[in-house]
């Protein structure tokens, strides 16, 4: 118990917070601050995976998120008939020339020896590829895109429960993984953080500018749900009732019938929205307990020992038998799939898919904030740090006013420096993501709850 | 007649265009490749430092402007470059004594600089926006064109314009003035020469005398000029907004390290490799082909290879290569 105080005493601090939002804001606010520290938790033990446990540098965290987001659409979205009519058999065409294409340069990497003859061999199959599929992809493209363009214009998904996205975009940012880590993992830290990050920029152009598969930047807008809808909840017996009975208190004050019954009403409306916020809530926290019983235990599995020790010495490890190549790109595949699952169940939870939201201040630089601030190597770390940054980032703005507020409440409301500081608000958040960054990292190094490794 | 159309064509829409992208890519991959050389780190906060810069010209501009002062057809930012550049540079050395100096001295591994920079990256660019806001924000002023389309083709007789800029000649003329400056600082003087010996062997470059305090500072100054004015011309040529310039710093680190990081020459020829790259692959050449293929042959489509919208993608993906083929770069830099 005692050794594990800090860690107590730092997430009661983190729940009292938010529970203070909940009294002074509104619990709507404070629920949905909880839902998106739970993604961000996620998110954090994605990366603190790849960073804390084997010392790997991912700058691309924004692109797995994104991939997740594009599995939650095309897993949950009806599958658009007429789309699959008109130019579904060009697509086919197509994936089956990128398969070809990509057998065929397997065989040539593995048939032949290293020579200039087969790099250019190699380049102009790329080339007379990519010349082949814009021909016969560009028809089935157009069509497929005139097709509604105001509603759909692209292929549309399977139609399944969204739920099932959360694997699937796992699988996703696995697979994108898999190929980065293949090519890029070889690199040195700042190499591998450079590359990482222009490569997740490549994704996101892709999601962005292929309108057939994602839509782009029309968005994708009312995903299915895996929660009851507001409007649905308003309406429901049993939920009324509920309500009526948690407030019957505060209900049996009011003695004019109609009164009380457009306050129930009142109550109602707040009350679905929270118990939809309550039902994602529940969701994300399963998938939190899982990541962290799992992450807890490969930390202190024999695995874990050995990411730890080639993180710690790379050549002592290798020198022991270890094969760090493959090891590296196991670790950045897990990481990465788990941050497919936090993408994923963002869009769930937001029932859209924004590919021109995906900015890599947001999704990438504030992730690390997140593991850096938090502990890296410690998933507890990790989860707080998620929590504590998430937090900080929503609250930032009304921290900053009440300062301004306070530091210049000798001068005019008219004061054009106080307009302007008043005015340039949300801006602070970034002021205050950087300090806390910057101080942490000179004074406290290893984050707020630091890696402790005891072996049993 | 047409094949002289069809030059003027690709000049106007891909060579004059690219020259100038290209001149403030290499300016910010030298300021990249400068730090990285001396100090050690990928220096995430690069587009936010330029950004910086930008905003003091602005500031010094509109006060320059609201004095009466002008320079004709030159436009006033030229004049407020100096005055920004002196805040800039004390900008970068109180980031570095404040924050820098501390891992420098403590020899911590570039990684942990790295993310110290993202650190300085987010300060920055919240004072950028608290300063002078985040919206787009046009600060020329003077002749906008040396020559226009209109007045080119009836010079000529030509059916193809080519316009000129006024921004895009002085873009390309600071750009070469400031390189050989600093080229010829590096390999002529004597500090410039104890700047690439720090750089190649820090311990050695000790040894033999040389002060690394001075060194650093030397360093942070002229990463503070080339910041302000590779900015500054961005700024011109195209418009002030800070997201804009975060961006930057992606095509700005591809051209880095496609030349060599570390290597000055390499990344001011990387600037043009991944300018060049981008246009000449996102350029629709129908009427290139219209103007030299006979009627009969004429194609049908656009020519395009790649669809603006993967203007980006270019870079990144020469980046990929390259890193994948020849880690130290084109020009050969630092060894991986």
């Amino acid at each position: 118990m005692r050794k594990n105080l800090n860690v107590i005493t730092a997430y009661s601090i983190m729940m009292g917070l938010i529970i203070l939002v909940g009294i002074f804001q509104s619990w709507n606010i404070a629920l949905s601050i909880f839902n998106l520290c739970l993604i961000s938790a996620v998110m954090t033990m994605g990366a603190n995976i790849q960073w804390g446990y084997a010392g790997l540098i991912n700058f691309g965290i924004m692109g797995y998120t994104a991939l997740g987001g594009l599995a939650a659409v095309l897993i949950s979205v009806d599958p658009v008939q007429d789309a699959w009519s008109a130019g579904g058999f060009d697509v086919l065409t197509s994936l089956f020339i990128i398969i070809g294409m990509i057998v065929a340069i397997k065989f040539i990497l593995k048939r032949y020896e290293k020579s200039k003859i087969r790099t250019y061999f190699i380049a102009s199959i790329i080339i007379v590829g990519i010349i082949i599929i814009r021909i016969t992809a560009e028809p089935g493209i157009e069509a497929i895109e005139a097709i509604d363009p105001a509603k759909t214009g692209f292929l549309g998904g399977l139609g399944l429960p969204i739920v099932f996205s959360w694997i699937v975009g796992a699988l996703f940012a696995g697979g994108l993984a898999f190929v980065v880590g293949k090519v890029a993992l070889g690199l040195r830290a700042d190499y591998l953080a450079i590359a990482t990050l222009l490569i997740s920029e490549i994704v996101i152009a892709i999601i962005k500018h292929e309108d057939w598969l994602t839509r782009g930047v029309k968005n994708v807008i009312g995903l299915k749900r895996p929660a009851p809808y507001e409007v649905d909840l308003q309406t429901t017996g049993w939920f009324i009732d509920l309500v009526e009975k948690f407030n019957s208190g505060k209900l049996a004050l009011i003695s004019d019938l109609a009164e009380r019954q457009s306050a129930l009403n009142q109550l109602v409306i707040e009350g679905s929205s929270l118990f939809v916020k309550l039902c994602y809530s529940g969701l994300f926290l399963i998938v939190v307990i899982i990541l962290l019983i799992l992450t807890q235990k490969a930390l202190y599995s024999p695995w874990g020992r050995m990411m730890r020790a080639i993180r710690d010495n790379e050549e002592a490890a290798n020198a022991m038998g270890k094969n760090v190549v493959k090891q590296h790109l196991l670790i950045f595949i897990l990481g990465s799939a788990i941050v497919g699952i936090a993408g994923a169940m963002l869009v769930t939870q937001d029932g859209l898919f924004t590919p021109g939201s995906y900015r890599p201040m947001r999704y990438t630089f504030l992730i690390w904030v997140m593991v850096i601030v938090g502990g890296s190597g410690n998933n507890f770390g990790a989860i707080l740090g998620g929590f504590a940054v998430w937090f900080l980032w929503i609250e930032a703005a009304p921290i900053a006013l009440f300062l301004i507020n306070f530091f210049t409440s000798g001068m005019a409301e008219t004061n054009s420096f106080k307009v302007h500081l008043i005015e340039s608000v949300p801006y602070f958040r970034f002021l205050m993501m950087g300090i806390g960054l910057l101080l942490i990292m000179r004074y406290r190094p290893r984050g707020i709850l630091p890696e402790k490794i005891e072996i049993k | 007649m047409d094949f002289l159309n069809a030059i003027i064509l690709l000049l106007n829409y891909i060579f004059v265009p690219a020259l100038a992208y290209g001149s403030q890519l290499a300016l910010g991959a030298i300021f990249v490749t400068l730090i990285y050389g001396i100090l050690r780190f990928a220096n995430f906060a690069t587009g936010d430092m330029m950004s910086f810069g930008t905003m003091f010209t602005i500031l010094f501009t509109w006060y320059f402007q609201s004095l009466g002062i002008s320079l004709g057809v030159l436009p006033t930012a030229l004049l407020a470059i100096p005055f920004a550049i002196i805040f800039m540079s004390g900008y970068m050395l109180l980031v570095d004594k404040f924050v820098f100096k501390y891992y420098r001295v403590n020899k911590s591994p570039p990684v942990q600089l790295a993310m110290v920079s993202i650190g300085v990256m987010f300060v920055t660019q919240a004072v950028v926006r608290i300063i002078i806001g985040p919206s787009d924000r046009r600060f020329f002023d003077g002749e906008k064109f040396i020559i226009k389309a209109g007045e080119f083709k009836e010079l000529t007789g030509l059916n193809e314009g080519l316009a000129i800029k006024s921004t895009q000649v002085i873009t390309i003329v600071v750009t070469m003035i400031l390189v050989s400056i600093l080229f010829w600082f590096l390999n002529k003087t004597k500090t410039g020469k104890s700047m690439r010996a720090y750089s190649d062997n820090e311990d050695l470059a000790l040894l033999s005398g040389i002060d690394p305090k001075k060194i650093v500072l030397i360093t942070w100054i002229i990463a503070g000029i080339l910041a302000t004015i590779g900015g500054a011309l961005y700024g011109l040529d195209k418009s002030f907004k800070p997201f804009t310039y975060f961006n930057n710093m992606l095509p700005i680190f591809a051209a880095a390290i496609v030349g060599g990081i570390g290597n000055p020459f390499g990344a001011f020829l990387g600037g043009y490799v991944i300018a060049f790259s981008e246009i000449l692959l996102t350029y629709a050449y129908r009427k290139f082909f219209m103007y030299i293929l006979p009627e009969t042959m004429e194609p049908g489509g656009l020519v395009q290879l790649l669809s603006t919208d993967y203007k980006f993608a270019v870079s990144f993906s020469i980046l990929v290569i390259v890193l994948l083929y020849r880690p130290s770069g084109i020009f050969k830099g630092k060894i991986l």
